[in-house]
């Protein structure tokens, strides 16, 4: 080492030592060597790299999976490898949901280099959702699979529910995106409910949060995947233009609704009822101006909401933060034990209050902009919500929702079809394929 | 949608779909492009500036880890190998033995191993220690300053956000290349 050979060196001279050398390092008699600092490397870069040929890997197997042998089964092996490998080998980082606020962070922040894995972490899956859907969701990301294997036994959500819970996601989404953006922090990463169980250690509170997640989760399928997960929400917009999609039957649906309690993440979709008198296209077009004429009023009120909250939320930027602390302190000075990180942070703001309340100013502006930005987000969304729901769709067959469905497989066998296919008997206890929808649901698992 | 010819809406949403599809692939490939040109293959870890640590003791209970990636490290190099330790030693010690009540350590992670009179060397066991950084304290404030604060990277899970730095009063904690992963102190520090 270069350091040891410098003290050799320089331990018969006098040491040019500076202010902190008070005690002369000694000169040993008995020829003591020095013990070299040790400094363990870091992971190994060729590893990050196997991280991600492992991604493409386990998303190319996972596609395959869904749609050429349509297996359930291999699909629930590959979630066990990817909790295995992503979650408690790799520790839950890097993880395709925080590399959202990376890439956000890389794009206004000039000097942030982001690093190729999580590039790759961040552009595979939405390139895949694009053509095949979300079957990144179904068994690579860690996240997800963990919630997958404690499913038991699912209940339904209400519809109306789980539209409204969906719109979570594109709000988490805006709000990671504009708080990693200016700096201020990783929301995405400090309230992933899950990360603190594959690190084994955390917060009693974020263990708390995960342990809900993961209890909520035996009787509601994937939780967090659905009502709060960012990045699901990105692959939900990915999984809308997909150019294939998955599909409950191999072949024709028969219209027998086996399929029809099959999906345990209220993915399925009912064919559009015939026998109903349909809504004339004047009163659908009616409703569609209306809501249209809301936008502006949603993106304002929206907007305006920000800007109230903005004070508060630029407080989580440690800058602001520590300049309001010390503004408060000049205010009312309070004093804190010596060497506690309170006095410590006042000391630092004391020693230059200049350039603090000038940095700090500027971040504030910037986050006032953000938050402008994500109010006008948050009013969007709705109405895109309500658009969406507004808007005629016409389905003749029983169908998983493009956006909705993470191609879990569980809905396959319960289709006749898919079972004449792989050579089963008919679904036991159901002795004539038929209209029995009360029969349905024991699919999968 | 509307008073369409049957067979006609399914083909205009197929449309859409591959047009959006188009417009979505371009648009990632687009971001790809832009952010490959800022993307580095140096990937950075998360360290401790020691001259900018003031020893507050938040590395010890900020850490995601429950053990804290952050440890105390000795510059040998540094050190005056002296009898009465500030970094170990209580201040106004009972007597200079290893006994608990005399040692500033709380988990006694400090060894102090004889080497010849007067001098006796001082090394941290890592499994012990979990960065409190009481040590640093007594050794900067009173002694050479050869104890300071590290993030261990066989240790670090190298976060996105690091919970020390957010709470770091000094502001110590920055990313630092890979290839230079440790922000030692020298001699002539």
């Amino acid at each position: 080492m270069v350091r040891r050979a410098l003290f050799l060196l320089g331990s018969g001279l006098a040491l040019t030592a500076g202010a902190a050398s008070r005690f002369p390092p000694p000169d040993f008699e008995g020829g003591h060597q020095l013990p070299v600092t040790t400094t363990p490397a870091p992971r190994e870069l060729t590893l990050e790299y196997l991280d991600a040929a492992v991604l493409l890997a386990t998303l190319a197997l996972a596609t395959w999976l869904v749609y050429r042998p349509r297996s359930r089964r291999g699909l629930a092996v590959l979630s066990v490898f990817s909790l295995a490998y992503f979650g408690f080998y790799r520790k839950g980082c890097v993880c395709a949901i925080g590399a959202v606020q990376n890439i956000a962070l890389g794009l206004f922040d000039r000097s942030y280099a982001i690093p190729l894995t999580v590039l790759v972490f961040f552009l595979a899956p939405i390139v895949v959702a694009l053509f095949f859907g979300r079957t990144f969701c179904a068994a690579v990301c860690p996240q997800g699979a963990i919630q997958d294997l404690v499913l038991v036994k699912p209940l339904k959500v209400p519809l109306w529910l789980e539209h409204g819970l969906g719109v979570i996601p594109f709000l988490f989404l805006g709000a990671g995106v504009i708080f990693a953006a200016t700096g201020s922090a990783f929301l995405i990463c400090r309230f992933d409910p899950f990360v603190p169980f594959f690190r084994l250690s955390g917060s009693l509170s974020l263990l708390t949060l995960g342990a809900a997640f993961l209890v909520a989760g035996m009787f509601i399928g994937r939780p967090y995947c659905r009502f709060f997960c960012p990045y699901g929400a990105l692959l939900r917009l990915a999984a809308l233009a997909a150019k294939w999609r998955v599909r409950v039957t191999p072949d024709v649906c028969t219209q027998c609704r086996l399929c029809e309690h099959a999906c345990p993440f209220g993915a399925m979709r009912n064919p559009t009822p015939t026998g109903l008198a349909l809504e004339t296209p004047a009163v659908e077009r009616k409703r569609l101006s209306w809501l249209l004429l809301l936008l502006p009023v949603l993106i304002a009120g929206g907007a305006l909401a920000g800007y109230r909250l903005a004070p508060a939320a630029a407080q989580l930027h440690p800058t602001v933060a520590l300049a309001e602390f010390h503004l408060a302190n000049l205010k009312s000075p309070a004093t804190f034990p010596p060497m506690t990180p309170e006095a410590l942070s006042l000391e630092r703001a004391a020693a230059d209050p200049e350039t603090l309340l000038a940095s700090a100013r500027v971040i504030r502006q910037r986050a006032t902009l953000a938050c402008w930005l994500l109010g006008g987000w948050v009013g969007l969304v709705i109405l895109l919500k309500l658009v969406a729901l507004s808007v005629r769709v016409t389905r003749t067959d029983f169908e998983p929702d493009r956006g909705a469905c993470v191609a879990c497989a569980r809905c396959f066998i319960s289709c006749p079809n898919e079972r004449v296919r792989l050579g089963l008997p008919p679904e036991p206890g159901l002795a004539v394929a038929g209209p029995v929808p009360a029969a349905a649901g024991t699919g999968g698992a | 949608m509307n008073g369409h010819p049957a067979g006609s809406p399914c083909s205009r949403r197929q449309f859409l779909r591959g047009g959006a599809r188009l417009l979505a692939v371009t648009g990632v490939g687009g971001l790809a492009g832009v952010l490959a040109t800022r993307a580095s293959a140096q990937t950075t870890r998360w360290q401790i500036d020691p001259a900018k640590c003031v020893r507050c003791g938040n590395c010890a209970t900020k850490c995601v880890l429950k053990q804290s990636a952050v440890k105390c490290v000795h510059a040998f190099a540094m050190c005056g190998y002296c009898q009465l330790c500030t970094g170990y030693f209580e201040p106004e010690p009972n007597a200079l033995t290893t006994a608990a009540e005399n040692q500033l350590c709380p988990t006694n992670a400090i060894k102090r191993t004889y080497i010849e009179d007067p001098y006796y060397e001082y090394t941290i066991d890592e499994e012990l220690c979990i960065g409190c950084a009481k040590c640093v304290e007594g050794c900067s404030r009173f002694g050479n300053g050869s104890l300071f604060l590290q993030i261990r990277h066989d240790r670090c899970v190298n976060c996105n956000e690091c919970a020390i730095a957010r709470n770091c009063p000094a502001d110590a904690i920055s990313r630092t290349p890979v290839g230079h992963p440790y922000r030692l102190k020298t001699e002539g520090h």
